[in-house]
């Protein structure tokens, strides 16, 4: 119960300000189409440098939970998802816009969101702790294990390819290696004087999630949105509470889905909407209905996106592996300040780590509330032109990648780095494995030297890093998470040939 | 779209893989190459199936790059890659920013070029952005940024 003695921090007058802050911005960002929760997360970072850790990790705390959240905005009244956590809220919840229910659609996506929401951060506050605790008994071998397994897993999960998404995880396991090692001090891959000090993360999240983006804006062309607001009738918000407290059924199953889900490293806010809309269309005696403007699928899918945030924090927070792709631009976040995730986090900054999470949880009310009353603005926001999103956003992505070092080489390995994954996304490629490639790599170097010289002086390589109970455990996880993978796609393929053959 | 489509790019991948594998095998020391010689040997692995599998013609996933999609690209990318690399360090930050903003804006507005009114829009839009910029990070966050011949 620690968590309860920093609450009070939340309410200081800047934190506050910036819980605020982030959860409008947030709001406004997750509406408009093309701009994700990672990459929002990823160009907030910059207004970070100014402020303290905690206050940092609360605005950028903020804009995740509500970007998710805001994507329904545009889903609903557009038809166009936010971010891909909010696409199977577009089966019903548009449908039920255009039969001039917009603002009941809007506020149960709200509502649900944020009990949704409440239950995956108090998921976060309990289950943390504990598995902090637990991480203490884990050595060189188990984290260099568990680098490879957060890799593994979002590389065969994340992608349409298993073999591509292990090579984009390859990618940037070889790009977290360029620049001096750090035990013999031996230069590495430096074909340019600005790679001297390795490739800076924030300028390469910024690169890799944002410049792509612009570069497909520009792909489209002198192109109008080709999407028409749907204007939002008054509804009273008790009556949308009511009608959320009559369908229990859809918010336990999205709820419990997407909380499950969010534990697990990789698979993201889009499958747990998904998931849970899905299975309560299964339980529900109104199947039929589904995909009509039925309720319950707005309920189910808001409920499980924003499960999910709270529970894809805790490998971040207790292993220093993220979860995600926007826990990895949270764990950059955290970096810049010298904090390390982990049991450090808990025992030297517990003032950080739990004003932080508290933060999150106050946060999903204050979205609730304001999500309500910003819908309108933001479904407006949502349709600023193509041209003038792919200036703002190349604009923000120069200075956040400039004003972490004041480096015009981090600018220039941000615009590579983008222009390359622009390209490869093309052709199957994934960013968030390359990311985590690039983020888990040191961990998954560091620990893989240290335990190479306790094996040497002692049991030999083979059986430190094969044997034992818990590196066997990972080493069957990362197995089977490509197994399945592998599983799903061939699956998939199968269904395609027949369906190729049919037609 | 084509096989040569994925041949392009699976075979600079691979190319890339051998290329680090050869630096990680034949640096010195030894020592400090221990990983990347792991890496690269995965990395190498995986980047020739799907180079094979680009050569049989069974590469599958991608949408590929279209002749409309690369004309309607290179003119923002080409004013991005100037801006970026060139423009930013000598004009300084925010003139640099103006500029490509206010081009860029043009370039893809789908409003009519023949009309007063849309390029006044278009100023107003930048003068606007670089505003907001100036004030929050110049003046508010007093965040440093490249200031060369202009500002």
């Amino acid at each position: 119960m620690e968590f309860i003695y920093y609450f009070g921090d939340v309410f200081s007058p800047l934190s506050f300000a910036l819980l605020l802050g982030g959860t409008i911005g947030g709001l406004i960002l997750g509406a408009t189409p093309g701009l994700s929760p990672t990459m929002a997360v990823a160009l907030l970072i910059p207004f970070t440098f100014q402020l303290e850790a905690v206050q940092g990790l609360i605005l950028l705390g903020a804009a995740y939970t509500s970007t998710v959240a805001g994507g329904a905005v545009s889903a609903i009244l557009l038809k166009i998802p936010g971010a891909p956590a909010n696409i199977a809220t577009t089966l019903d919840g548009h449908t039920m816009a255009k039969k001039g229910q917009g603002a009941r659609a809007l506020q149960l996506s709200f509502l649900a969101s944020a009990v949704g929401g409440v239950f995956g951060v108090l998921l976060l506050i309990f289950l943390t702790p504990v598995l902090a605790q637990w991480a203490l008994a884990f050595g060189p071998s188990h984290l260099f294990w568990l680098a490879i397994l957060g890799v593994t897993v979002i590389g065969s999960l994340d992608s349409d390819s298993v073999v591509k998404g292990l090579l984009s995880g390859c990618i940037g396991l070889w790009l977290a290696t360029i620049g001096f090692d750090d035990i013999m001090g031996a230069q590495r891959f430096i074909f340019h004087p600005s790679l001297g000090g390795g490739i800076n993360i924030i300028a390469a999240l910024i690169g890799l999630f944002a410049i792509p983006q612009v570069l497909t804006m520009f792909a489209k062309g002198r192109k109008t949105q080709g999407a028409e607001v749907i204007e939002v009738q008054k509804h009273s918000v008790g009556k949308a509470a009511g009608e959320l407290v009559r369908n229990p059924r859809a918010l336990t199953i999205g709820t419990i889905t997407g909380s499950i889900i969010g534990l697990i490293p990789g698979v993201g806010g889009q499958i747990a909407g998904l998931v849970a809309y899905d299975q309560t269309k299964k339980f529900s005696p109104d199947q039929d209905k589904f995909g009509t403007g039925h309720p319950e699928g707005v309920i189910a899918a808001e409920s499980a996106n924003n499960a999910m945030v709270g529970p894809s924090l805790v490998p971040l927070l207790t292993l220093s592996i993220p979860g995600s792709p926007t826990a990895a631009v949270l764990l950059g976040g955290l970096l810049i300040h010298g904090i390390f995730p982990g049991t450090d986090l808990f025992d030297n900054h517990p003032d950080v780590a739990w004003t932080f999470i508290n933060s999150m949880l106050i946060g999903q009310i204050l979205m609730c509330i304001f999500g309500l009353y910003v819908a309108g603005l933001a479904a407006r926001v949502a349709q600023v032109p193509q041209s003038v999103m792919a200036a703002v956003v190349l604009g923000l992505s120069v200075f956040g990648a400039y004003s972490v070092q004041s480096s015009m080489g981090d600018v220039y390995v941000m615009a590579c780095l983008g222009v390359m994954m622009f390209f490869l996304e093309r052709y199957g490629f994934s960013a968030a494995p390359l990311v985590l490639g690039l983020i888990l790599g040191p961990i998954a170097e560091a620990n893989f030297i240290q335990g190479s010289m306790i094996a040497n002086a002692s049991v030999g390589m083979g059986p430190y890093f094969l044997g034992g109970p818990l590196n066997i455990f990972l080493m069957v996880v990362v197995a089977a998470s490509v197994a399945y993978s592998v599983w799903t796609e061939l699956r998939t393929r199968k269904v395609q040939n027949a369906v190729e053959v049919q037609s | 779209m084509s096989r040569t489509q994925h041949i392009i790019p699976s075979g600079i991948i691979f190319a890339v893989g051998c290329w680090i594998a050869w630096i990680s095998y034949t640096q010195q020391p030894a020592e400090a190459f221990l990983f990347p010689r792991l890496i690269s040997s995965v990395f190498v692995v995986l980047a020739a199936w799907t180079f094979g599998k680009a050569l049989m013609g069974l590469s599958r996933v991608g949408t590929g790059v279209s002749r409309t999609m690369i004309i309607n690209l290179v003119p923002g990318l080409v004013v991005a890659l100037i801006y970026i690399f060139w423009a930013a360090k000598t004009f300084g930050f925010y003139t640099a920013t103006t500029v490509a903003f206010f081009i860029l804006l043009s370039l893809y507005d789908p409003a009519p070029h023949n009309e007063a009114r849309t390029w006044v829009k278009r100023a107003v839009i930048t003068a606007g952005f670089i505003a907001v910029m100036y004030g929050l990070f110049a003046m508010l966050l007093k965040v440093y940024t490249p200031r060369e011949i202009l500002f």
